[in-house]
């Protein structure tokens, strides 16, 4: 018989988080550098239930390339390209007055689950004080609206829960704001 | 709700099965940081089962060593922090990336937020990250951490704790999470420790002391098993020992 191990609880990243997650961590906020020619700065604010900015928060980015291959063994699509050095992750924290930036490149179509493509996504992680487990939601892209009418996620929606997910373009960049609760709040997954 | 009518089926909390809901009334940050709408049941795609894999990403040497962080010792209680990280299938999972961060032996963190009235040490940041071996086995070296007040309710004190973040193998696995010390006269009273309703959950989140760990003349070692997975790998019934 296989042994079954309990799982381990998950518990609060606390006010703190940035000693052990941000200040002399390997993991950057940039996915890609500042200078690549695909670079995008995606920014948004992470706010509580009455709009106030969360400062003692952080947002986690894992995403395909360009060509919409993951860097991981799982992936086993070996025709599509994955570069050397291509890692996909990144995190920001939000002690900016509730803000978080993080630089990265638009990933390309993933497999969805009947094998159809995704529209193209950047999955995001949301931890904070008063967050006793980790919130998952995705971000998705406004300039690719034919794919995102056929994304398999985003159908299962409601239209002001899809927009929640859909980032607005802005300043040259991106803005993606996380409501934690009320008025417009986040459409989070179960994964 | 917009017009359209959503398909996607919903659920009021995500739970594996151990972990703490989003609202838990007792731990006042929860209240308006807790989101209200169900959440999104999402079919898991390679999106979501996959995630950072560290490899042989380089860290700085003394970075496990949170005592030799600085040009002296930190003060307080030295100890030993090690265990393995595994799936729930018992699987070691090598090259992981385990990330810590802790106040310091007389209960404050090294950081501007935290005003508690206990000395800050120089020679203590509180921070430090390693990757898994073979055998899923991390080590850190650090001091004890002091119990601190907190605003949450009138003489409100965490437990000793070390914060701990690990990633798994995919989206799915990623956990933060906390670990105690045995025996806290605090425990029954911190409602983040609690908030893990499950005792048997609970229990696991408290490092065992190891004497074959601790180093004689040197510090004392205490062990602390990780164990990650998605919501799919909840047992419901878990296998007894006893």
């Amino acid at each position: 018989m296989t042994e079954t191990l309990g799982l381990t609880p998950s518990q609060t990243v606390g006010p703190y988080l940035t000693l052990g997650l941000l200040d002399t961590s390997p993991v950057t906020s940039f996915i890609v550098p500042a200078d690549d020619p695909r670079a995008i700065v995606v920014r948004g604010r992470l706010l509580d239930g009455q709009g106030e900015p969360v400062p003692d928060g952080m947002i986690e980015f894992w995403q395909a390339n360009d060509a919409g291959r993951y860097a991981h063994p799982a992936d086993l699509r070996e025709d599509v390209l994955l570069e050397d050095g291509f890692w996909g992750f990144g995190r920001s924290g939000t002690v900016d007055d509730g803000w978080y930036e993080i630089v990265t490149l638009k990933p390309g179509q993933v497999p969805g689950p009947d094998g159809r493509l995704q529209a193209p996504h950047i999955v995001v992680g949301v931890f904070a004080r008063g967050l006793l487990k980790r919130l998952a939601t995705r971000l998705y892209f406004p300039d690719e609206e034919e794919a995102n009418a056929a994304d398999p996620v985003l159908d299962g929606l409601g239209e002001s829960e899809r927009a929640t997910l859909v980032a607005q373009a802005e300043n040259g960049g991106l803005r993606f704001d996380v409501r934690l609760q009320g008025e417009g709040q986040t459409a989070f997954f179960l994964l | 709700m917009g017009p359209t009518s959503p398909s996607s089926t919903r659920a009021q909390d995500s739970d594996r099965g151990v972990d703490p809901p989003y609202y838990f009334e007792d731990y006042v940050g929860t209240r308006l940081r807790s989101p209200r709408e169900p959440l999104i049941v999402i079919p898991q795609t390679l999106s979501e089962q996959t995630g950072p894999v560290f490899g042989d990403r380089r860290l700085g040497e003394l970075d496990h060593d949170l005592t030799r962080q600085h040009a002296g010792e930190p003060l307080g209680e030295r100890i030993i922090v090690s265990g393995r990280v595994l799936g729930s299938d018992g699987k070691p999972l090598r090259e992981q990336l385990v990330e810590i961060w802790q106040a310091n032996a007389a209960g404050r963190y090294a950081h501007t937020v935290d005003n508690h009235d206990a000395p800050l040490d120089p020679n203590f940041s509180g921070g430090g990250r390693c990757l898994t071996g073979d055998d899923g086995e991390y080590g850190f070296v650090t001091i004890k951490p002091g119990a601190y007040p907190w605003p949450n309710h009138p003489n409100a004190w965490r437990p000793n704790h070390i914060h701990f973040s690990v990633f798994g193998r995919a989206f799915t696995e990623r956990l933060v999470t906390q670990m105690y010390f045995p025996g806290d006269p605090l425990f029954e009273f911190d409602p983040i420790f609690n908030s893990v309703r499950d005792e048997r959950a609970r229990e696991r989140l408290i490092s065992r002391f190891d004497l074959g760990l601790t180093k004689p003349d040197w510090a004392l070692g205490y062990r602390f098993d990780i164990v990650v997975g998605g919501r799919d790998s909840t047992p419901f019934e878990e296998p007894h020992d006893d």
